[in-house]
């Protein structure tokens, strides 16, 4: 690089180190755009007139949303060649886990206000919510172990058979979503079709 | 003078006196000195009390003031909320989506059929079916089978005087009623994925002759909005919200139990009777508590929405858990 800015003033822009540097910053500034909306949103009255329910729905759909953008950087890099991207991978998964928890916060702590027996008692008994805490549950060690320390220290091969939880994850959100309806099932049944084209790519292009 | 008899109903029996767009009753009642009479007030007076409207829709003219026993935190939902907060699936399955579709929607001109086993039926002209009867405010709580609720003040006619004016056959137990299909203005209605069309409810005779129950034109002092249900909805207040059929097209007397849209599509977790009950949960969440929209807190939900008192009776020796 310090030879690229020697060699000026005529070299030619360097395009592929401006995009590895700029990836994960804009990367990052998009997947902050949902919660900063959300609380432009809050901040001007704009939740409606169930403003929990809005939190609880509109935090569990952008949980969903990322997991399925994580997902799709494989088949992305797969069908374009493109490795670079493979870089964001992680703080994409690690924004599913922002967003999750958001989603759950507004479930125990708006919704339910800490009322821990309720929580429990729907945990037990209504299984869209047994569904929605496995599939938080998953996430847990999948994000404490995002650490490059941690993928040094498991490997990276284990690091990455353990990661591998996240379809479950995801099949277990959609699920979840699907089971919460009461009607009307074209939203979920459209993330159901994208987590299976990205399946479908990988398999494609990993087994030929 | 009027005795009341104190009743045990969960819900005080006094008046309410919500929000600034109603006139301060309990300063009108002690002016007059008829402070142990306020069901007297029901007389000329009340016009004075009735829900002025927002003015989104036409107003509604002789109107009575009617039922409004409330509780203490009872407070009228704000038209806003009531107004955009809808389940209406003829709409789109999302709670903004029937505010944001509807408005192509024409509540009028409207007629309704009223068929089956009656001698007096027919197709009618709105105006003549709600004409003959006595047009009435009603406050009533509105609570949803996904645990929110509202109170709002309703204007309508009395569904028993409805009945009885279409004068049923001894063998008519039950009422049916449809909403429109119009998939051109409903778009909900142009999704075969959402839920059979039309939607169809009922109700057993003798809960159609209930006194709570009425057929609503109005809301808030106005015509009620199209993503409310117009130009006509059931409102059955001790019941969820989705017996609350909207839009309604044909009204008919049967003898067998209406096969009713939600039961229908999910028998396990829809019943035909969809009493607000506490103690039966839905299966995928609590019904022992509500979210009352402007809340932050839940709060508990009563017995038949509170509404224990008045339609107990028709439930005498039904096992509610088997009957939801
Ligand atoms: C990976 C974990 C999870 C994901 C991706 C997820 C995602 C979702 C999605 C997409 C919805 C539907 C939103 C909509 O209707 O627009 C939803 C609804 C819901 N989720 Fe989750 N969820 C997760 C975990 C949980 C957990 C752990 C809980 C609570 C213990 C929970 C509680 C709920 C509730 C209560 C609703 C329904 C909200 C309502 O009825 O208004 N979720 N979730």
């Amino acid at each position: 690089m310090t030879d690229a800015i020697t060699a000026a003033p005529k070299a030619p822009i360097d395009w592929s180190t401006i995009v590895r540097r700029l990836l994960k910053p804009v990367v990052f500034t998009i997947s902050c755009l949902p919660v900063l909306w959300l609380g432009w949103l809050a901040l001007n009255n704009g939740l409606g007139a169930n403003p929990i329910e809005k939190l609880i729905r509109y935090n569990g759909d952008w949980a969903l949303r990322f997991l399925l953008i994580g997902l799709a950087v494989t088949p992305i890099r797969l069908v374009t060649g493109w490795t670079e991207i493979a870089r964001v991978r992680r703080m994409l998964g690690l924004f599913a886990f922002f967003y999750v928890c958001l989603h759950l916060s507004a479930y125990v702590g708006l919704d339910r206000f800490f009322d821990w027996r309720a929580i429990w008692a729907d945990i037990l008994k209504r299984v869209y919510i047994t569904v929605g805490m496995g599939a938080f549950l998953t996430l847990i060690p999948l994000a404490i172990t995002s650490t490059a320390g941690m993928v040094k220290r498991m490997g990276a091969k284990n690091w990455r058979r353990m990661h591998r939880v996240i379809y479950f994850t995801t099949i277990a959100a959609i699920i979840h979503y699907i089971m919460m309806l009461k009607a009307g099932y074209q939203e979920p049944a459209l993330y159901g079709a994208i987590l299976a084209v990205l399946l479908a790519i990988r398999a494609v292009k990993k087994w030929p | 003078m009027l005795i009341r008899v104190k009743q045990k109903s969960d819900v005080a029996s006094h008046e309410i006196t919500p929000q600034s767009v109603y006139l301060n009753r309990r300063a009108m009642i002690a002016g007059t000195g008829l402070i142990a009479g306020s069901a007297l007030l029901a007389a000329p007076r009340a016009h004075a009390a009735l829900q002025k409207g927002p003015g989104v829709n036409t107003p509604l003219a002789n109107v009575k003031e009617g039922y409004r026993k409330l509780g203490e935190k009872d407070a009228i939902t704000p038209y806003d909320a009531a107004s955009s907060y809808n389940n209406f699936y003829e709409f789109g399955t999302g709670k903004d989506d029937p505010a944001a579709n509807s408005g192509k929607f024409k509540p009028l001109p409207w007629s309704v059929k009223v068929d089956g086993l009656c001698n007096n039926g027919g197709t009618f002209a709105l105006e003549d079916f709600i004409k003959p009867h006595q047009l009435e405010e009603r406050i009533y709580r509105l609570r949803c089978v996904e645990a929110w609720s509202m109170v709002i003040p309703w204007i309508g006619v009395s569904l028993a005087d409805v009945v009885k004016r279409s004068d049923p056959q001894g063998s008519a137990k039950y009422l049916q009623f449809e909403t429109v299909v119009r998939p051109e203005e409903m778009s909900g209605q142009r999704s075969k994925f959402i839920l059979p069309w039309p939607y169809v409810e009922g109700l057993r005779m003798d809960e159609a002759m209930n006194p709570l129950a009425i057929l609503v034109t109005g809301m808030y002092g106005e015509a009620v909005p199209n993503q409310n249900g117009a130009p006509l909805r059931l409102m059955a207040p001790w019941k969820y919200g989705f017996k609350n059929i909207k839009s309604i097209v044909r009204i008919s007397f049967v003898e067998k139990q209406p096969e009713n849209t939600w039961k229908v599509t999910n028998p396990g977790e829809y019943g035909f009777y969809a009493n607000v009950n506490p103690k039966v949960d839905h299966p995928r969440w609590t019904q022992a508590s509500e979210r009352r929209i402007g809340d932050f807190l839940r709060r508990d939900t009563l017995m038949f929405n509170g509404y224990e008192e008045e339609v107990a009776s028709l439930y005498a020796g039904m096992d509610l858990k088997r009957n939801y």
